[in-house]
């Protein structure tokens, strides 16, 4: 999958470069969040401003990081959701779970 | 009262790479359709999503993986009514389990949920070899 991955202070900014996150790539979503994770980071944002389509392997590879996160006393937080990406997190509830932001400044500038 | 009437029938490997392939054709379905009053766009989301979701939950529960196997998909639209049908080779699974929401932060088990959010009657059952899953909606 193409992925973007990028240092901004303590924070680490993915972003996802294709159109789809579905059960052909998110695996690599996640295991490349799990790598972040195991180097140090804590801290994640995640772009989606790409991704016109998200299936439950998608949402599902986000809950995984979201998790991950939180136990080591960080955060996962997204932003960029297309309106239709952004439905699926609302018919799956899981707005009420993540941060949402409309794009990264304002994601990045929610750490500090 | 003129309606459309479409039939897709496609075999693809049981790969994951085809599932874009898959997702594409039910969008482009929903964006041809010539008798459609309703919201388009959201159509196109809904049958990318429910051919995705079927066909992975084939791929990698019902078929295991297995390169070698392949998926076979039905898109039907005949007097308003959309069916698709997505054939495995596999042993089969209790569909009620997933039916009913993923608990928030559940990693798996929101596919099944989500096609019958979308869809207004599904059904799964044996059929040849394997099983199929024949989900139904109607086109207002």
């Amino acid at each position: 999958m193409n992925l973007l991955i990028e240092q901004k202070g303590a924070v680490v900014l993915l972003t996802v470069q294709e159109e789809r996150l579905d059960a052909h790539n998110s695996g690599d979503l996640k295991a490349q969040m799990l790598k972040l994770f195991e180097e140090g980071s804590n801290d994640l944002v995640i772009d989606l401003q790409t991704v016109r389509f998200i299936d439950s392997s998608g949402l599902g590879a986000l809950v995984s990081g979201f998790k991950n996160a939180s136990s080591r006393n960080g955060s996962l937080k997204l932003a960029g959701l297309q309106l239709q990406v952004k439905s699926m997190f609302e018919l799956t509830r899981l707005h009420r779970v993540f941060e949402i932001f409309t794009d990264t400044d304002e994601a990045l500038g929610s750490f500090s | 009262m003129a309606t459309d009437r479409i039939e897709v029938d496609i075999r693809v490997p049981n790969q994951t790479r085809y599932l874009c392939l898959i997702g594409h054709i039910g969008e482009n379905i929903a964006l041809a359709l010539k008798h459609y009053g309703g919201d388009r766009e959201k159509l196109a989301y809904e049958l990318n999503l429910v051919l995705t979701e079927a066909m992975a939950n084939a791929i990698q529960h019902a078929n295991e993986g297995d390169p070698a196997k392949e998926v076979h998909i039905e898109i039907v639209i005949a007097d308003g009514c959309l069916t698709i049908r997505v054939y495995d080779s596999g042993q089969g699974f209790d569909i009620r389990q997933f039916v009913t929401p993923a608990n928030p932060l559940d990693e798996h088990g929101r596919g099944i949920y989500l096609i019958h959010t979308i869809m207004d009657q599904v059904a799964y059952r044996p059929s040849g070899c394997g099983h199929v899953l024949e989900m139904t909606k109607f086109l207002h």
